[in-house]
């Protein structure tokens, strides 16, 4: 399948996810991919991530399926962790397989700027001192998502 | 006999109104989720305080992203969340 979404609680394999994408078809010719994970700094323990199950999977299935068509991709990935991650821990996974490297960079920066601010996750903060934050949706996420709905292709 | 739907909440709107969901009964004829939130705060000022403090709140129907325009009906499923904050 060329397109391949997953929510779940485990870790993802890169390199694997990564080879994946580049075995789908013999017409790749690049490989772009984004990786997310938890950044330390200002005493921040963990962080969880919490989503509404059924449209997580509904709309990053619809976001893989766009940017398969939009940038006439050969592959497509999206894997999306929840629960509790530490410092250091994978988020998410998003991987374009295409012809060129402009399509499969382009549309890895698509994924993860649609998918910041379009799919119905959140996170929660831990903190050493006890503090626990969701954190607040950045309006430059918000700007970076809507910018794609004036770009071409 | 009551028609229904069922209303969802999550993440710090979750955790401050301390429920996950609820059941509502709505008056035949259909309403928008903007009256339907009218009817919710005004049976409840703890989950009408913690709308209140969510400037740009999001509505779901369905499991689609939607508008306090929206028309509903019996059997609908409408989620309120704070602007997503994945990846």
């Amino acid at each position: 399948m060329p397109v391949h979404v997953r929510v779940q609680a485990a870790p993802f394999d890169v390199g694997q996810q990564t080879e994946r994408l580049s075995a789908l078809s013999p017409h790749t010719g690049g490989v772009g991919v984004f990786v997310g994970q938890v950044r330390g700094g200002q005493g921040l323990r963990a962080m969880t991530l919490e989503h509404y199950p059924g449209m997580t999977e509904a709309s990053l299935q619809a976001l893989a399926q766009e940017a398969l068509v939009r940038f006439e991709l050969t592959g497509c990935t999206v894997i999306h962790r929840i629960g509790r991650l530490e410092i250091g821990a994978g988020i998410v996974f998003v991987g374009a397989a295409a012809a060129h490297r402009g399509a499969a960079l382009t549309a890895t920066t698509f994924l993860i700027d649609r998918l910041k601010t379009g799919a119905p996750f959140w996170k929660r903060e831990e903190y050493e001192d006890g503090r626990a934050i969701w954190v607040d949706a950045r309006e430059t996420d918000e700007e970076a998502a809507r910018a794609w709905l004036t770009r071409t292709p | 006999m009551a028609e229904q739907v069922t209303v969802l909440f999550f993440a710090a709107l979750r955790e401050q109104i301390g429920q996950e969901s609820l059941s509502v009964s709505i008056a035949p004829g259909g309403l928008s989720v903007r009256a339907l939130r009218a009817q919710i705060e005004g049976a409840n000022p703890a989950i009408a305080q913690a709308l209140a403090e969510q400037p740009r709140l999001r509505v779901a129907v369905n499991q689609t992203l939607s508008t306090f325009e929206h028309m509903l009906k019996p059997g609908d499923e409408v989620a309120f969340f704070p602007p997503m904050t994945g990846g």
